[in-house]
């Protein structure tokens, strides 16, 4: 998988968040939760990339076998009888699938709108047209280097090329060109040449997605965060090109919650919208949820997804607001963001039912300041991180996750 | 990604009831989005790239007629039938120029 989770559920981004047409708007929260409007088949880890910001766990090279692909056309039925409308493919790299063609007929003919999510690495015209033929809805294409050699991130040939070639299998397909970028330190301050890229390559959707830090981002954190300056000069940047493309383009740029000081709402509120199933099969509310301790999360093999959705502790642990403790609690903004992202919380504050260490008002966004003041000041410096950066890779992975280590909340079957 | 659509082309409901040309184009789904019926919601939706709009009645009425065969006059005599009124072409106009400037629909 390529992209931040933000993806997915950022308030301003979010696929089922209201529209601003008086027609449109979801309902609002219910005592029993509404379907699962998203349903994300992460079909499988492997990738052939190693972004050092990927959001699969950092455990993953100890997760159990992928499911194959009778249970996962279960699991495109079950998910649609809930109410599903949007199905993502994703990873890992889900081209690496070689069902992937089979398991979009079957997503598209039970009446998802279907989206592959990739790095377009292992895509060719032949694919491409059979991914057409079994009624792939959508493309976002995500870039990022290929290699590792981060700082080459547009000037690479090779990426360059392949996105070239790959938009242009997009286009002669008639899919919408949707992009996806994660921004980050070692990128932000090519945010022209990256929009400019976007545009020349056709572009109707560009997401630059500022880093989030979990997994493998929360991991290379040091070298990922940008400072405010960077931040302020892409987000103008992106305004700019923002006017100059309407009509054209619509350009998203996620704001990092690390420098706003108001969390945001995991996936558009926990157990609400968003349904992500692991590889291996365990159902997860957020892709990173697997790592919360003292949660169990069940798993396809063993349970429909509408006993998961609805009546699994998992999924109901943090639904609404009463599992909260102070300052959410009492907070008045507690519906609004729903006490921010869980993982992060547990990421910072060691405490799952803390608020997100993001918000001002968390007794931990002392560790949140200190992470940004520490980034501007190696800015000032030009001091390296203290640890090296770590790219995703299935070595790095058992490295620093020891045996027995992995994901409290994973299965392990 | 990603939003829902916010910002296009301005093409106002108010200016297109004037346009003499409005009421014979035909009108299609748009390109990117995919219209259809969602038993659990109870209600039509478009689904475009990894989002989706919920639509009240009457828009779910007008877009199922937006079928690539039928005219925005058509289409306003077949709700006026169906709905046993008239007088429907201003609202359905506001509509129009409102769901073309997102997309929703598209005409030649």
């Amino acid at each position: 998988m390529t992209i931040a989770p933000e993806s997915l559920g950022a308030p301003a981004l979010s696929p089922l968040a209201p529209s601003p047409s008086p027609l449109a708007g979801l309902a609002s929260v219910l005592d029993r939760p509404g379907p699962p409007l998203w349903l994300l088949a992460e079909l499988t880890y492997r990738c052939p990339l190693h972004c050092v910001f990927c959001y699969n766990p950092v455990d993953f090279a100890r997760h159990g076998q992928e499911l194959n692909t009778a249970d996962w056309l279960r699991v495109l039925r079950e998910g649609r009888e809930l109410g599903a409308v949007q199905c993502g493919f994703s990873g890992g790299e889900p081209l690496l699938r070689d069902d992937l063609e089979e398991l979009v007929a079957e997503a598209r003919r039970l009446g998802y709108y279907t989206n592959l999510l990739t790095s377009g690495v292992g895509l060719t015209e032949a694919r491409a047209a059979a991914l057409k033929a079994a009624g792939l809805d959508h493309v976002q294409l995500s870039f990022q280097d290929s290699t590792k050699e981060v700082n080459d991130f547009l000037s690479h040939t090779r990426t360059y090329d392949l996105k070239q070639r790959v938009a242009k299998m997009i286009r002669d397909q008639g899919w919408p060109m949707v992009m996806n970028v994660v921004i980050h330190r070692l990128n932000i301050e090519h945010v022209d040449r990256i929009i400019a890229m976007a545009a020349e390559l056709g572009a109707e959707y560009l997401e630059l997605a500022n880093t989030q830090y979990y997994s493998w981002a929360e991991v290379n954190r040091a070298h990922l965060l940008p400072t405010h300056d960077q931040l302020k000069r892409a987000e103008a940047v992106t305004d700019a090109w923002r006017e100059r493309l309407a009509g054209q383009m619509k350009l998203f740029f996620v704001a990092p919650d690390y420098h706003e000081g108001r969390p945001k709402r995991c996936v558009n509120g926990w157990g609400s919208t968003f349904l992500n199933i692991a590889p291996d099969g365990t159902a997860l509310p957020c892709h990173t949820a697997g790592m919360l301790p003292g949660l169990s999360f069940p798993n396809v093999r063993e349970a429909s997804l509408r006993e998961i959705w609805f009546d699994s502790p998992g999924f109901n642990r943090f639904r609404g607001t009463g599992w909260m403790k102070d300052p959410c609690r009492s907070c008045e903004h507690r519906e609004r963001d729903l006490g921010g992202c869980r993982c992060q919380a547990y990421m910072l504050s060691k405490d799952v039912d803390a608020a997100d260490p993001v918000c001002s008002k968390s007794p931990h966004h002392h560790l949140v300041q200190a992470a940004v003041a520490d980034a501007e000041r190696r800015a000032v410096t030009g001091e390296p991180p203290a640890q090296p950066i770590v790219f995703r890779d299935r070595a790095s992975s058992l490295k620093l996750t020891p045996c027995g280590s992995s994901g409290a909340g994973q299965s392990s079957n | 990604m990603t939003a829902a659509p916010t910002s296009a082309p301005a093409t106002g409901g108010a200016a297109l009831a004037d346009d003499p040309a409005w009421a014979a184009a035909v009108p299609r789904i748009g390109r990117s989005f995919r219209f259809q019926w969602e038993p659990v919601q109870n209600c039509h939706v478009l689904l475009y790239p990894e989002g989706m709009v919920r639509l009240n009645q009457s828009a779910g009425e007008i877009l199922n007629r937006c079928d690539g065969q039928r005219s925005w006059a058509a289409i306003i005599a077949s709700l006026e039938k169906a709905f046993a009124t008239s007088g429907l072409a201003g609202d359905i106009a506001a509509f129009a120029g409102m769901a073309r400037q997102q997309r929703w629909v598209e005409w030649d």
